[in-house]
């Protein structure tokens, strides 16, 4: 099996990723508000993980 | 008002087993199989391919699986509760320890990753589970 290396980055796209299209197919009634809520979710996720990010770079100094 | 409450709640629990105990299963044992049951195939292959993805990329990650073990209450529900998420992941848990997948807990920031992921496939698929009971009780199309 092969064993892979993701950085910090690539992990947590992959999981918005995934995770976001699960949320949007499950939460909604309609094919257009599932497709607007997966990508809205996944949008947070990337904002989440980039204002962290920088939250963390800053407050490290 | 609590009249009214009581009506609806009793046609919510009215519904028979029967009707959706195999959408719920299929579901359960493979990631978008409910769907697939219930005619839904568009939304049943990306449940599968996300779930799926998900699951496999949480093994290349050498990820851990959780075994119902005991301890103090921390360590309990932590075992306890990351079983029950690995074993939602139905046929990939399955098939993972039938094939001897048994990556042990090791320090660093892949593995962990890893772990969330297969913990995270299976809290997924228990909302892809919660669909396709929803479908199959008319409350979604």
């Amino acid at each position: 099996m092969p064993k892979i290396n993701l950085s910090h980055f690539e992990a947590a796209f992959l999981f918005a990723l995934f995770t976001s299209v699960v949320m949007g197919i499950t939460t909604k009634k309609t094919d257009a508000e599932r497709k607007n809520y997966g990508i809205y979710c996944f949008g947070c996720f990337l904002v989440a993980l980039f204002g962290i990010a920088w939250l963390m770079r800053i407050g490290h100094g | 008002m609590a009249a009214q409450t009581t009506t609806v709640a009793s046609q919510e629990s009215s519904h028979p087993i029967s009707v959706w105990i195999l959408p719920v299963l299929a579901a359960w044992i493979v990631p978008g199989g409910g769907h697939f049951l219930q005619k839904k195939t568009g939304r049943g292959i990306l449940l599968l391919a996300s779930i799926g993805l998900m699951f496999l990329f949480g093994m290349f990650m050498r990820g851990m699986m959780f075994s119902p073990e005991k301890g103090d209450i921390l360590t309990t529900l932590i075992n306890y509760g990351g079983f029950v998420c690995d074993v939602a992941s139905g046929v990939f848990y399955f098939a993972a320890t039938m094939f001897g997948y048994a990556a042990p807990d090791m320090p660093g920031d892949v593995h962990d990753y890893g772990t969330k992921f297969l913990v995270t496939a299976g809290l997924l698929n228990i909302l892809a589970m919660v669909d396709s009971y929803e479908i199959a009780v008319g409350k979604k199309d």
